[in-house]
């Protein structure tokens, strides 16, 4: 079942097909343009309840044309890389910059700053993983965790395993490519007593396969996940100290991060508009940004405009830093981009760390939030309300399960109010944290 | 529109299968691939889809784009287990190499041969269009720029306008193993404004917007330029005024439309089939009980003309249905594709949606919706002495397995003796499903459906839906704002 991808001949490929994308824009009028090509592959298999579930074989490719035309832009994509294809694409880029009105910021990345040092970022790890070998990895993930008593039933297990290449070239000149790997296992389980079903996960996400958790380490952290939500109950409403897990307080960094973006703040659809410089996190804590780490989730030396990468400092002891930039939104901002066209990439906390324990010492009586829900967060406002679930926490400890409660306060407050950072990191995804302990938010319970 | 659909069907071959070389025979081969050894079910679902988008920014339209997306999914179905494969180029060559893809989830077992086509015709619920024709793009340009100047003139405090107009012509069509063969012309457009306003060093947003299954000039025909400039603004502008909102329990009256987001989270995705065959449903055996107060009727239906969420045939051929889920309380249908409809001894009700070619089907929802009560809405406000009245959201979510869901308010107001007093910033609101549907009280008489906005998530796959009910009372819901 292995499907055959070369991601050497692949690049080659897209390269050649960008650079024709290129030369037709400018034979027919463009005075700009700049091409984005993608090819991905991948195996997923899902099984559930001792049994193969699906087997599905992707593979996507896809191509974006932006061109210029005076101060006019137009932009085409399809999912079909081919030749014939592309040229389509090009001719009705084109099309579209007769229609759109002038934007005196349109236009692309200046040509100084186009990367020029590409080296192997160690991000590309194919794994030659026949279909018999993944079901029997995804079978062992569930099968560990449905033998953990208490466990009654099973959401499933699946592994996905997949490698692309992107390439990027603009007229400048500029024509490079990336290959990429990600691999995943994961695990979700269902338990029930008298009061009603609960289900939890867990998984593990690496571009290196040999850096997979074990089968049997997922499974069993998803029955105990799973198992120690039962029996919860509903939280009363107050005002609490709430410590959030690590998974979650990479999403608190999510939020900061879009609020700091340029588009953000050029429409003025940030709480953090003119925040530069100004203190916002305790003195103890700095957020940086390292785009060029070996083996990192998000790594690359070009951003989505070619412009190099290089380490981004957004928090520095506390206040804003930078802003995270674009060409065109810095340009609307005066100001030089960071190199963060396509968002952020390996963010990395430098903060003293604790372990879990002494922050919920620290804490107290509060809540120890391991699940949110909804979409309750205002960009414009830092509004913050959303569900959650997690535990009781009294005298320090961990006391019973709680849900059906919301979490509520303001993020600029939130991140005044972090109180401690965790040395529970979680690597999984582009933001790399331990839990965030953060004093005086509302609970919303019984 | 009560035409078979055999208009699209031919249409759809042109569209589809003519460019690659490829003509109805070559379904039957194409077919043939799919169903190898031990296959008790496949079917391959053909796409092509054309996307436009222009984004109006600072008064200009500064950014439009064109995407062209298209191709053909496998799957191969032997009891519970299902291969799939696809591939975006419609030819005889990659029909092989997916089927056989496909057909690989078996191992062994006797090759069944397909059903010759069955003739079949589903009435259109819908218009067979390019919806993105009708209208030139000066037209297109024109209708955000009047958008943009309304907004602007609503209000000094509207400091920023974006506008954007999208559309997809999309064109399906499926045979499958049992006998299908059909097709659908899928037109969906949809107009947005959003605002932001500041005042005395506060800054909020508005937004609003709709659309459906149906030409752009329609939009342009229903002046949505101004209406929904209009109600941005005015939704900015109320939020400018807004207190922070209370914190626990109490009653809450969610207004008609748009609210309806409330039955998609809390009872629609756990009567979804396949989370009902695995059990991992917090509805799961529960079909004949009462999971709702009665008077509570929710169905799901396809069939609404020009909705956003309608369709004349499911991702599997099958016709788009009306689906009582709940009725007067009692729970009575779940919502099916084929492979769990027959795995639960059930008949398909023509759910099976997926967001592409290039993913599989699974039972979603439509556009789901509460049927009107008999309260006037009035008498609705006056029977609460202190609760919240919520009359616009963002989005939802719910675990299917504990029921516990939460919709965001992005417009809310006190209720105080029985009158609706200052407004109040957005907060998430948290319940379990079939608590919350027991809970309802009050139902009014002014069902309506929402604008056209709503987009469902499920296993990474989005697909565009509706919501609708009658202005509604919960006795008690939990409310996330800051006071407590």
């Amino acid at each position: 079942m292995t499907q055959a991808f070369d991601a050497a001949a692949q690049q080659t490929l897209l390269e050649s097909r960008v650079a024709a994308a290129l030369e037709q824009a400018r034979t027919l009028g463009a005075d700009a343009c700049e091409v984005g090509a993608s090819v991905d592959q991948g195996t997923g298999i899902n099984v559930r309840m001792g049994e193969v579930e699906s087997v599905e074989l992707s593979r996507d490719q896809g191509i974006a044309v932006t061109v210029y035309v005076g101060k006019r832009k137009g932009s085409a994509s399809s999912s079909d890389a081919g030749e014939a294809s592309i040229r389509a694409v090009v001719e009705k880029a084109i099309d579209i910059a007769r229609y759109t009105g002038e934007d005196p910021y349109a236009r692309l990345a200046d040509a100084e700053l186009m990367a020029t040092e590409f080296p192997d970022l160690k991000v590309h790890h194919p794994w030659s993983l026949a279909t018999d070998e993944a079901i029997e990895l995804a079978l062992a993930c569930e099968n560990a965790g449905r033998e953990v008593e208490g466990i009654a039933n099973s959401d499933g297990a699946g592994l996905s395993t997949g490698e692309g290449v992107r390439v990027y070239g603009n007229s400048h000149g500029f024509l490079a490519g990336q290959r990429g790997s990600r691999h995943s296992l994961s695990c979700m389980l269902i338990a029930r007593d008298e009061q009603g079903m609960q289900r939890d996960y867990d998984y593990s996400s690496e571009r290196d396969p040999a850096k997979l958790s074990s089968p049997e380490t997922i499974g069993r952290s998803a029955a105990e996940r799973t198992l120690r939500r039962l029996g919860a109950r509903r939280p009363e409403t107050g005002r609490l100290p709430v410590l959030f897990a690590p998974e979650l307080a990479s999403g608190l960094v999510g939020h900061f991060l879009n609020a700091i973006a340029g588009g953000a703040l050029y429409r003025e659809a940030s709480f953090l508009c003119d925040s530069l410089g100004k203190p916002l996190f305790p003195d103890w804590f700095t957020l940086q940004e390292k785009p060029r780490e070996i083996g990192g989730m998000a790594s690359s030396s070009f951003d989505s405009d070619g412009v190099y990468t290089r380490d981004n400092i957004f928090v520095d002891s506390g206040r804003i830093a930078s802003y995270m930039l674009s060409a065109y939104s810095a340009r609307r901002l005066n100001m030089t981009t960071t190199g963060n066209a396509g968002g952020a990439r390996n963010l990395r906390i430098k903060a003293p760390l604790t372990a879990q324990a002494d922050l919920l010492a620290q804490m107290g009586r509060g809540v120890l939030v391991t699940e949110l829900m909804g979409q309750g967060v205002n960009g414009v406002t830092g509004d913050y309300s959303r569900g959650a679930a997690g535990f009781w926490v009294e005298n320090g400890k961990i006391q019973y399960p709680i849900e059906e409660f919301t979490v509520a306060g303001n993020l600029t407050t939130m991140f005044a109010n972090l109180m401690g950072v965790g040395d529970d990191i979680d690597t999984r995804g582009s933001v790399h944290t331990g839990s965030w302990l953060i004093d005086d938010m509302t609970i919303a319970g019984s | 529109m009560t035409q078979s659909t055999k208009a699209p069907l031919d249409e759809a071959i042109a569209i589809l299968l003519t460019p690659g070389g490829l003509d109805a025979a070559a379904l039957d081969t194409g077919l043939d691939h799919a169903m190898g050894a031990g296959i008790d079910y496949a079917d391959l679902y053909f796409q092509r889809s054309w996307h436009e988008s222009w984004v109006l920014e600072d008064g200009e339209v500064k950014d439009a784009s064109y995407n062209i997306d298209g191709g053909v999914g496998v799957r191969a179905l032997v009891g519970e287990k299902t291969g799939f494969a696809y591939s975006n180029q419609i030819t005889a060559g990659a029909l092989a190499d997916t089927g056989r893809t496909a057909s690989g989830i078996a191992r062994s077992g006797s090759r069944l041969a397909s059903q010759p086509v069955q003739a079949g015709g589903a009435p259109l619920r819908y218009a067979g269009i390019d919806p993105l024709s009708g209208l030139s793009a000066e037209d297109k340009i024109a209708l955000l720029k009047q958008a943009d100047r309304i907004a602007r003139e609503a209000d000094p405090c509207v400091s920023q306008v974006t506008a954007s107009l999208t559309g997809v012509h999309e064109v399906v069509l499926v045979r499958a193993s049992d006998g299908t063969l059909a097709a659908d012309i899928r037109p969906l457009v949809r107009f947005n404004v959003s605002v932001i306003a500041a005042k005395n060093g506060r800054r909020e947003r508005g937004s609003a917007g709709g659309g459906g299954r149906y030409a752009m000039a329609r939009l342009r025909d229903e002046n949505v330029a101004e209406r929904y400039a209009k109600e941005a603004v005015r939704q900015a502008l109320v939020n400018l005024e807004a207190l922070d909102a209370p914190a626990g329990q109490m009653p809450v009256v969610l207004g008609s439309g748009w609210p309806g987001i409330l039955l998609h989270e809390a009872v629609g995705h756990g009567l979804e089939g396949d989370f009902n065959r695995k059990q991992s449903s917090a509805f799961a055996g529960r079909m004949g009980q009462r999971v709702a107060s009665p008077g509570v009727t929710v169905v799901d239906d396809a069939t609404l003309a020009d909705r956003r969420g309608s369709m004349t045939i499911d991702d599997e051929g099958t016709p788009g249905a009306y689906t009582p889920l709940i009725e007067d309380g009692i729970l009575v249908g779940y919502m099916q594709d084929k492979l769990n409809a027959r795995l639960m001894n059930m008949a398909p009700t023509g759910n099976a949606r997926r967001e592409s070619f290039a993913h599989m089907p699974m039972p979603r929802m439509t556009n789901t919706y509460m049927l009107a009560g008999q309260d006037d809405p009035e008498d609705i406000i006056k029977s609460v002495k202190r609760g919240l009245y919520a009359v616009s959201f963002g989005g939802g979510q719910v675990d299917i397995t504990s029921g516990k869901f939460v919709f965001s308010a992005s417009e809310a107001y006190m209720i105080e003796d029985g009158r609706i007093t200052a407004p109040v910033k957005g907060a998430t609101l948290i319940g379990n499903g079939p608590e919350a549907m027991s809970r309802v009280s009050m139902i009014g008489h002014d069902m309506a459906l929402d604008t056209g906005i709503g987009v469902c998530g499920k296993e990474g796959q989005g697909v565009p839906v509706g919501v609708g009910q009658p202005t509604l009372k919960l006795d008690e819901l939990t409310v996330g704002g800051t006071q407590s």
